[in-house]
Parts: structure tokens; sequence; C-alpha cells
């Protein structure tokens, strides 16, 4: 593995952002998509040479003697030093993990630089948006590849930058405007937290590097000195708010409420920023830091508890949208739910850690079967030009291809054999149950909800009944090559993805470790899914009125989570009437009134003293004599009187 | 009778007195210089008496005195050239009017 | 006398000011203006190549370049000049500003000389305090740099500008009154008893004799004398009103470098000259100064004019520098003179966007305006990464002051200052509420006002002054090492003695 080879793999997004950038409204729409994604292209094949080359090519370097895999620093450079210890590195750490979110990354974005070039035909700002793309593949490659905290700090904040601007790309409509607006501030608020961490970490531990806090995570424990603050461990709560940094990106609960409104923006967008990967960037600071939180089972324990709140939510939430995108983000919430579910569990005593390794698999099956999904509603979409299903149905007949993948994708997230998400899934279901039984039935539970609402989605955009698709127009048809064979792809992957020999390369302690079904666990989860897509065919098949009945026998559950539970409401309460109306507008009246008026008071007093003592100024000389001659006798007596007395 | 310094010395104070009283009250401007003039001139004479009653070998009191006359005989033509000159301005000579030198 | 490099910051603006007495059209004054700023960011430029250059020999003295001038005899006054990598930084930053603000004002109106000859003396004034190191010539230079800022504002100003310019003007009188009092009664004990006085900073810190109790008295009237001019809560509100009239050169060079003067002369001369007090006070002054930081970023959320938007965010990065230097350890007074030079880059960016476009659309009430991303893209766009570099993306000034900052101040021992350091970093959310807030409703959006549309983008004049602000920001952000290790000599615990009392 040469530097070389690494530093192009961040240096050439990089490039390709600055370039489209600066001259990319000199260039031609044709020119900037295909300079994009030639340049992805290249990233791609960089980054299957890197991961390849880390996983198989057997170089001691890589991988001792006993079959561990080792963390191997390809270069670090220092980019600034705040004291001789803490040192904001930029480097290139090559792992299992950040070999395979390489892979993953690269990967789906090649995929949705090539989709765009379809799907964005045309559109004004098209040479922007291939800017940000790259800009977006930096942030990302830069985040997973960091050998220290504060460089995954920096790219996060890159990351929640890009993702800003990709969200409010169609900036004239006030929805994305706002949406993007309240993506990043949401997330700018876990950063604060995430940020706060890491400056508690680093004081105790002096260090910022992962290798060093990562292999020795009983000396990062031991630099707390047992020091305790209201009633937690300082090491919880560093570990906690870095983990609130992760809630924001990955959008667990309560700060999940960014994300169903970010898919204002543009589809492929979506499947690439707020499917795929950067929402996983949660998952991935905790797996990064996992040996850490090991020393700490209460950070663990409310990472499961966070986690499985948030699966459960989101799948209840997704069952009654009828947004597609929605009811996709809100199941990406849940999936991304499930991996941090299966990191919680995890602990080293148990089954040699198989949450850490389930989690990982989840997210590489999961970022896979999901971006494909995310892909299919943009043909979709982009056939019927509106996000809402009730404007679809039956449309298995008119675009095939897209039908197939995404049937694929629905089987793929449901959990049937033999498509990836079952294996990755039944994992994380084996760690959960190791754990404890309550986690196990919670998961398998949210699962089949899972199964559930993604095959009410897809009855009803697939078949249902037919709307006048002639009255509208235009009847809708499978989209150019560039648009399906991305489709193509990653269905084929979500087919054999789950046949990877996942734990030989990724355990939570770097040695190979195997995976072997487990038969009850699997089956039980097999037959719950049959089970809940045997009940959306029934519900969802046709056109009828049981979705009805149904919604209307448990309408005040069904309108609550058709609302998402009234989350937004919450926060834009919060927002406008606690912190806007009640904080800033205070404050700036203080600020204007008492600050500014006590300095203005003082100006008025001298202007007031002065005004009082002007009328001796009177300019009438007589009484200017009288007082002096008043004055004068004053003395007189005044003196007098004292030498009498005295 | 004798007479000594007081017999002199009263009838200055209440010059003086009538003086700085005339220059209080009274709103004409010529009436106030010649209160002016009366204070000054009851300075005068003190200044005379106590020469010849306290020092009369010497004569720097009476030569004050020849030098106050002159100088108050200066400053009075002025203070009628600029009385006359008011006058001519606003045709009035009421020291109550003439208060624009204020704040 | 002139082979000191040095000197030449107050000759070449003092030339320009006699060039500009002889011009006769707005194009000379132009052309004066433009190439004496050049002038100084060339000089300012070969100042930092050759205190690099004798650093990397081997110079280790405290400040270099340094050379003295008997100015008045009797009283032991000096024009005493010398440079460490803090003024030499913030000599780089003002003749950036100095540059960009003759290009912001290229189209001044009405006076355009007597503008210049204003702006000229003033930027002389600062020029001046960042190259002396005599506490009576620094106060000079220093009353040089308020001064013009009256006429500036009062001449031409926009809006309420009578009582803004009296305003600011007066405040920051007030504390020179403080400062004043503060540098005389350091004067008065600058040497032990029998030895002669000095005004001589060095000197001072050499002798190191101001008794404790009279540092009690003395730290509080410096650093408050300063502070007003660093906008410290409560002394702060003559910054929005004084930015809201300002013109827009004058903004920038306020808001850019003036204010700087205040951060810098609080710890050159307050904590540098008096540790015991400073190492003993600072906790009055952190609560002040983390109220600052706070409380101006949740003032900047709900106002509705750009410039006062803008001078609440100034008052809360401003905090922050005054926050950091009262942290007194190495990193966070290193990150506190990056956020003075991020600040003054940013800030002057702001502004002069701000100036841009109140001159094509005559207001700035954000609520009349939106989609100007749309009608004048180069502006928007650069605004929009103003405001990145505001908020703190990595890359841009922002990111790595605040960030060395923050992680500085936690380095403290003290759990007071951690928890308020946590309290301080809570801006970095506030700052994005505002700075989102603005960019949303002012350049997103549908075009709000359709005369707007008819509206044209930057000339090159105005794509210069922001470009190279831009590349300013970008630079320090992109390579930060650079100037922190300028920066940090300075403190080092043999120079900065307080630091060696942590």
């Amino acid at each position: 593995m040469d530097q070389i080879t690494s530093v192009l793999i961040l240096a050439l997004p990089l490039c390709m952002f600055l370039l489209l950038g600066v001259f990319g409204n000199k260039m031609s729409h044709k020119m900037a998509g295909i300079l994009g994604t030639l340049g992805m292209g290249v990233t791609l094949i960089l980054a299957y040479s890197t991961a390849f080359t880390y996983f198989f090519s057997g170089s001691e370097l890589f991988i001792d003697a006993a079959g561990n895999r080792l963390q191997s620093v390809v270069f670090d450079h220092t980019w600034l030093a705040f004291t001789d210890n803490l040192v904001i590195k930029l480097g290139f750490l090559l792992d299992p993990i950040s070999a395979m979110m390489l892979v993953v990354i690269t990967t789906i974005s090649f995929m949705v630089h090539l989709y765009s070039l379809g799907y964005m035909h045309g559109e004004t700002g098209f040479q922007r948006y291939y800017a940000f793309l790259s800009l977006f593949s930096f942030s990302m490659l830069g985040l997973v590849v960091a050998t220290n905290i504060f460089q995954m700090y920096i790219f996060w904040e890159l990351v929640g930058a890009s993702s800003y601007l990709l969200i409010g790309f169609y900036y004239t409509k006030p929805s994305a405007v706002s949406a993007s607006k309240k993506a990043f501030i949401v997330t700018r608020f876990a950063d604060l937290g995430f940020l706060v961490g890491i400056l508690i970490l680093s004081f105790y531990t002096n260090t910022f590097d992962f290798v060093s806090m990562t292999s020795n995570p009983q000396n990062v424990l031991a630099s707390t000195g047992g020091a305790m603050f209201m009633g937690g461990s300082v090491l919880t709560w560093a570990l906690v708010l870095i983990f609130m940094g992760g809630m924001g990106k990955s959008a667990m609960m309560p700060l999940h409420i960014w994300l169903p409104d970010a898919m204002e923006g543009p589809t492929p967008v979506s499947a690439l920023i707020h499917a795929a990967t950067m929402v996983v960037a949660g998952v991935f600071l905790v797996a990064r830091m996992f040996p850490v939180y090991l020393m700490e089972v209460t950070a663990l324990e409310i990472v499961t508890w966070v986690g499985a709140l948030t699966a459960l939510y989101a799948a209840i939430v997704a069952c009654t949208q009828v947004d597609i995108k929605r009811v996709l983000a809100f199941s990406t919430i849940s999936q991304i739910a499930f991996m941090m579910v299966a990191l919680g569990v995890a602990r080293d005593t148990i089954h040699e850690g198989v949450g850490y390794m389930a989690s990982m698999f989840h997210l590489f099956t999961h970022a896979m079967f999901k971006a494909l999904l995310f892909l299919g509603a943009g043909a979709l979409i982009h056939a019927v030009h509106s996000n809402d299903y009730t404007s679809m149905g039956g449309l298995r007949k008119y675009m095939p291809i897209t039908h197939i993948t995404f049937l694929i994708g629905c089987l793929a997230i449901a959990g049937i054999p033999p498509f990836a998400g079952f294996f990755s899934k039944d994992e994380i279901l084996v760690a959960a149950f190791e754990n404890s039984p309550l986690w196990g039935i919670w998961m398998t539970a949210v699962a089949g909800l899972t199964a559930f609402y993604m095959f009410r989605l897809y009855y009803r955009i697939f078949w249902w009944n037919e709307p006048d698709y002639e009255h509208h127009g235009h009847v809708p048809h499978d989209a150019p090559w560039t648009m399906t064979l991305p489709l193509i792809i990653l269905a084929a992957v979500s087919c054999v993805a789950g046949f990877i020999p996942f734990g030989e390369l990724v355990s939570w302690n770097r040695e190979a470790y195997h995976i072997h079904l487990n038969i009850p666990v699997a089956a039980t989860s097999v037959i719950v899914a049959v089970c809940a897509i045997a009940l959306a065919t029934v519900m969802y098949r046709k056109e009828n009125s049981l979705p009805d009945k149904v919604a209307n026998s448990v309408k005040g559950l069904w309108t609550a989570a058709y609302n998402r539970f009234y989350f937004d409401e919450l926060y834009l309460f919060i927002t406008h009437k606690i912190i806007f109306n009640l904080v800033s507008r205070p404050i700036a009246w203080f600020d204007r009134h008492i600050i500014d008026g006590s300095m203005d008071m003082f100006a008025t007093l001298a202007h007031k003293a002065s005004g009082a003592i002007k009328g001796l100024q009177s300019g009438n000389i007589q009484s200017y004599v009288l007082i002096y001659l008043m004055g004068a006798l004053l003395i007189g007596v005044v003196t007098v009187v004292c030498v009498v007395i005295l | 009778m004798d007479i000594n310094l007081m017999f002199y010395l009263i009838p200055s104070l209440i010059m003086f007195c009538c003086g700085v009283y005339g220059f209080i009250t009274r709103k004409n401007m010529i009436a106030i210089l010649i209160s002016l003039e009366l204070m000054l001139n009851a300075v005068d004479i003190n200044f005379v008496v106590f020469n010849r009653f306290l020092f009369p070998g010497e004569l720097e009191g009476m030569f004050f005195t020849l030098f106050a006359i002159a100088i108050a005989a200066a400053e009075t033509a002025l203070a009628i050239a600029i009385i006359i000159n008011i006058f001519r301005v606003t045709k009035n000579i009421d020291i109550r009017d003439l208060n624009k030198m204020k704040f | 006398m002139f082979e000191n490099i040095l000197i030449y910051f107050v000759v070449i603006p003092v030339l320009m000011l006699g060039g500009l007495a002889l011009c006769k059209n707005i194009k000379q004054i132009r052309a004066v203006a433009v190439v004496g700023s050049l002038a100084l960011v060339g000089l300012s430029i070969a100042l930092l190549l050759g205190y690099l250059e004798q650093r990397a020999a081997g110079a280790t003295a405290e400040m270099l370049y340094v050379d003295s001038w008997t100015w008045f005899a009797p009283l032991n006054i000096n024009l005493a000049v010398g440079v460490d990598g803090i003024s030499v930084a913030m000599l780089i930053l003002s003749a950036i500003i100095l540059l960009t603000g003759s290009f912001a004002s290229w189209k001044i109106d009405p006076l355009p000389k007597e503008f210049f000859l204003w702006l000229i003396l003033l930027s002389i004034g600062v020029f001046g305090f960042f190259i002396t190191i005599d506490l009576f010539t620094m106060f000079m230079f220093y009353e040089v740099a308020l001064i013009p800022m009256y006429l500036l504002i009062g001449v031409w100003g926009s809006g309420n500008k009578n009582y803004s310019a009296m305003k600011l003007t007066l405040m920051l009188m007030g504390g020179s009154a403080f400062l004043m009092l503060g540098l005389i009664g350091i004067h008065y004990h600058s040497a032990p008893e029998g030895q002669p006085l000095t005004w001589n900073l060095l000197e001072i810190a050499q002798n190191n004799a101001i008794d404790r109790n009279w540092q009690y008295f003395l730290f509080p009237m410096t650093f408050v004398g300063f502070g007003v001019l660093g906008a410290m809560f409560p002394f702060h509100t003559w910054s929005p009103d004084g930015h809201a009239s300002a013109p827009t050169a004058v903004s920038m060079l306020h808001a850019g470098v003036l204010m700087k003067l205040g951060g810098y002369g609080c710890f050159r001369v307050a904590i540098y000259l008096m540790p015991e007090a400073a190492n003993e006070l600072a906790w009055i002054f952190l609560i002040l100064t983390g109220i600052s930081v706070v409380y101006g970023a949740f003032s900047a959320c709900v106002q509705t004019d750009l410039k006062y938007i803008n001078a609440y965010s100034s008052v809360s990065h401003c905090g922050l520098v005054l926050f950091a230097i009262l942290m007194l350890n190495t990193t966070a007074m290193t990150g506190a003179i990056m956020q003075m030079l991020s600040h003054g880059l940013m800030t002057a960016l702001f502004f002069a966007l701000i100036g841009m476009i109140y001159g094509r659309t005559h207001t700035r009430d954000i609520r009349m305006m939106g989609g100007l991303m749309k009608i004048m893209p180069f502006l928007a766009v650069c605004y929009v990464i103003a405001g990145m570099a505001s908020l703190g993306l990595p890359g841009l000034s922002g990111f790595v002051a605040e960030m060395t900052i923050f992680v500085g101040s936690f380095q403290h021992t003290d759990m007071f200052h951690r928890v308020f350091t946590i309290v301080a970093c809570c801006s970095i959310v506030i700052t994005a509420v505002y700075i989102l807030r603005v960019v949303g409703k002012l350049l997103l959006g549908p075009v709000q006002d359709k005369h707007h549309l008819e509206l044209t983008d930057a000339t090159w004049w105005e794509r210069l002054s922001t470009i190279t602000l831009i590349v300013s920001v970008a630079a320090i952000g992109c390579f930060p090492n650079f100037f922190a290790e300028l920066i940090k000599f300075t403190f080092s615990e043999n120079i900065f003695k307080v630091l060696g009392m942590n």
C-alpha cells in the first residue's frame, strides 16, 4: 500500500470539487458530469485496489502471523499542533472497517454519479451538483480513514456542510432551504456533544490518536483516575457525548428529525448521503471507538436503548407515511438503529463480540440495498413526477427493470434468504439474543415491522390500483441506461453480498471469525418476516378498504405515527417559542434597553446635569453680581463665626 | 471733636453699599454705570484716607487714587461707547433685555 | 532611523497622506490608495520573511527589529519599536484589510479625498500601535486610530450616524480614560526604587517591579480600557450601532483591525506586565467574556439588519478572543491570536459583502430581501463562504481558531474554567443558527422583491476585494500550523511569566 494511492483517494474528489466548483459554469453539463463520474471511477478503482491489498495481499503490514489483521497508518501528516501531544494529524488509517467503508463509499458514490447523469439531466446547476457530490465523497472518505478523533471531527463537519449544500440544492424552494437548515443545525447540536466529548477524552488521555486509544483501552480508563461527574464516571460522560455526535449524524431519536426532511434534496443524494454513507457515520464512530466503549458498559447500554427505541419508533412511523422517500427515510433510521443495537449489545465476553461484526456487516449490506431502493424510488419519481405513492400503482407493467430491482431491495431489507439483508440481520438478532432475550424479541419484532412496511410500499407502488396515467399526459416507462445500470448492479450485489465471509474480514479485535447461521434465530426471523409480508399482501395487493379499517381501529396511534409522534412540533416549539422568543428576544431586548440603555443613561445624565446647572449662566450680569456678593458675604460670615467659636 | 478715620470710612461704606445696591437693582445701563462709579469713588476715598491716617509719610495711596480716577475715566468712556452702540442696535438700554451672553 | 524596516509602516501611510493631498481627481486618489496599501502588504510580507529568517537562524530574543529613538527625554518617552510573531501577523492582517478596504470604497461619495485622508490617518494609528513597544507611544497611536472614526462615521455614514459616531467615540474614549490611568500607573511602578522610570514594555517586564497591590488596581484598569475596544460585555454596545452606521471600508477596518487592538493590548499590556493580578483576577473577566460569547450569539439570532447581525456576531467572536487570553495557557492564547486573525479577515469579508449588497438593494433588512443567489451569484457564494468560515467549517479560518481555543481552554486544570469552556462551546451551535438563518432568508428561497431582478453582480474591484479575503481565510484554514508556530513562540514560559504560574 503506497502513500500515493492513499493520497490520491482523498485528493481526486477534492480536486474534482475545486475544478467543478470554480470552473464549472464555464463547462457544458455533459463535460462536468463526465468529469465528475470519471474522477469518481478512478477513485473507485484505487479504493478497491487498496481494500483488496489490505484484505488479501497477506503482507505483514496488514496481517500478523496469527492471522490477526493489523491497523496500518499509511501516512500521518501534522496539520495543527495544539501541544506536544495533542496534535491534529491528517492521515490515512487502514484497518478492516476503514477498508470496508472505502469500498462502500466509492461504490455507492460511483453508482450515484452515474445515475445522476440521467436523473439530473438538464437541471440548472448540474455542474454545482457534481461539485458538491465530489466534495461529499472527499469528506466521507476522509472521515472513514481518519487516524485520530479530531481528523474525524473535521471531516464530520465537512460531511455535514456538504450534506447541507446538497439537501438545499433546489435553493429556490423554501422547503428545501428549511430542510437543509434543519439538517445542519440539528447535526451541529449533536456535534457540540461530540466536540465536548473529544475535549473531555483528550483532557484525560492527552491524545487524539485512535490507534493508541483503542489498542490500550485500559489506559484510557486508568487515565481518568476514576473521576466522577454528576453521578457518572467521566469516561461514560465522554463516550455518551461522543455517541451524541453519532446520534445526530445517524439520526437516532430524538435527533432524527432532520432525516425525513432531508429528502427534499435530489433523490440520488438521498441514496448516497441519507441512506448509505453519511448516516452510518455515527455507527462507524462507535465502531471505531468500540474497545474504549467496552470499558464502560453503561455507555454501551445507552447505545442499545437509544438504538432499540429508535428502531421501533421509526418502523412504526414508516408504516403510515405516504411519501415513498419518507418511508425509505424512516426505514433507514430503523435499520441504522439495528446497527446501533448490534454495537450496543456486543461484548468481548459474549460470542467473541459478534454484535460488532454484525453491525458492520449490516452496514455493508444495508448500504447496497438501501441505495438500490432509493435509486429505484428516484426512477419512480422521475417517471411519475410525484413523491406520493397515491399517484402510483400498477407500475410493474410499465417499469419492469425498476420493479424487479426494487423487489430485490425489499426482499433484502425484509431479511428473506438468500438476499443480503437476511445474513446480516440474522447476526444482529443472534447478538441481541445472546445479550438478553428482551433485545432479541424486540429486534425480531422490529424486523417483522420492517418486512411489513417495505412490502406495503412495494404493493402500493407496483400493484394496488392503477391510476389513469394516460390522463396525465404520459405513460411511465423505465429510465435510461445510466439510471437502470446502477440499479441492476446494486440489485446483483444485494443478491450475493450475504455470502461474503464477512467475519473473516471484520471483527472487533480483528481476529478472523467464522460466521455460522444460528438456525433457531434465523428460522424465527424468517417466519416473522414471511408472516409480515403475507399480511402486507393481504392488505395492499389489490385496492380494498382493509387498510382504512385498520387505520380507523387504531386511530389515535395511527394519527400520532402519521404525524411522526409530533417530534417536529416539539422541536418547533422548543426552537421558536423557547429559544427565539424566550431566550434570544429577551436577550436582544435586554441588550438594547438595559445595557445600551444604561450607556445612554450616562449620556442623558451628563446632559441633564449640564441642563440643571446651566441656569446659573443666565447672561444676566446683575444676578451674577448678586450671587457673587452673597457668596462673599457667606464666606465672610462663616469665617467670622469660625474665628469667634475658635 | 476729633476727626478720626471712622468719619471718612463710614460715608465711604455707605457710598459703596449704595453703589452695590444700585448696580444690582437698577435696570438702566447708565444708572448701573453711575453705580459702578459710585463704588469706585468709595474705594478711592478709602485709599486716600488710609494713606493720610495710617502712613502719613508716604504717597502711594494718593497716586493709586489718581491712577484709578484716570482709568475709571477711560473705562467710563468705553462703557458709554458700548451702551451707545447697544442703543443704536436695540433702541433700548434696559439690562434685562441684554442677556444674550449665556449658555 | 530608516534602516529599520518597521518604521516604514508609519512612513508609507504618511507619504500616502502627502500624495493624497496632491491628488486632483478620483482616479489619482484610488491610485494612491491602492499603490500605498499594496506597498504595505508587500512590506508586511517582507517583514514576515525577514522575521522567519531571523528566527530560523536562531534568534531567540523576545522581539526582533528592536530599536528606540528618543522622543521626549525628560519623561523618558521614546519611539521604541519591535515585533514578535503576533505583531507580524497583525501587521499582515491590517495591510490586507486596508488594501481590500480601499477596493471596497472604490466609489466613495462625497469627498473621496477627505475620506481616504482620514482612513489613512486611522491606519497610521493601527500600524503604529502594532510596531511600538513603548507604552506612551502605543497609547498615542491608539488615540490616532480612534479619533478619525468619529468623522468617518459622522460624515460618510448612513442611518442614525451622528448618534452612532458620538456613541462610539465617547465609549471608546471612556475606555481610553481607564487605559490612560492604567498606563501612567504602570509607568510610575515601572522600575525598582531609585532607578529611572520607563515606558518600554520589555524593560518593564524585565524589571517586574509593579507591586502586587498596585497590580490589582492597574490590571482591571488596563484590561477594561482595552476590553472596551475588544467589545467586552457590558461595554460592547458601541459596536452594533457604530458598525451599522459606518461606511463599508470603515466597518471593515474597524471590526477587522481596530477591535483587534483591544485584544492585542489586553495581552500585551495587561497580562504580560501584570501576571500576578492576571492570574488572580482572571475569573472575573472570564465570566464577563464568557457571557459575551453566548450572549452576542443569542442576540444575533433575532436581528433583522445585516450589519447588526454581524456586529453581534463580532461581540461573540471577539468575546472568545478575550476569553481565550484569560485562560492563560499557551494553546488557548495561541488560539486567541488566531481567532483575532480569523475574525479580522472574516468579518471584513462580511462587511465588504454587506456593503456591496446594500449598495445595490439599498436595504439591509433581511426581511426585505430574498433569493439573491439567483441575482448576484458571486456575492451570494462569497457570503455563504464567509458564513461557513464564521460557523467554523474546517478548511476555513474560523474552525482552527475556535478549536485551538476550546482545546486549549479545556486543558485548564481548574473545573470552573472547563465548565465555562463548555458554555463557550455552545456558541458554535448558536452561530450556526444565525448564520444559516441569514443565508436562508437573504440568499436562498424565491426572489422577494421583483425590483432586485435588475441588479448586477460584483464588479472587478469588488471581486478583487472579496477574493483576496477569501484566499486569506482559506490560507489560515488550510495551513494553520504555520500561523500557530509563528504565534506560539511568544507564549513560551520564559517570556510570558504568567504561563509558568499555573
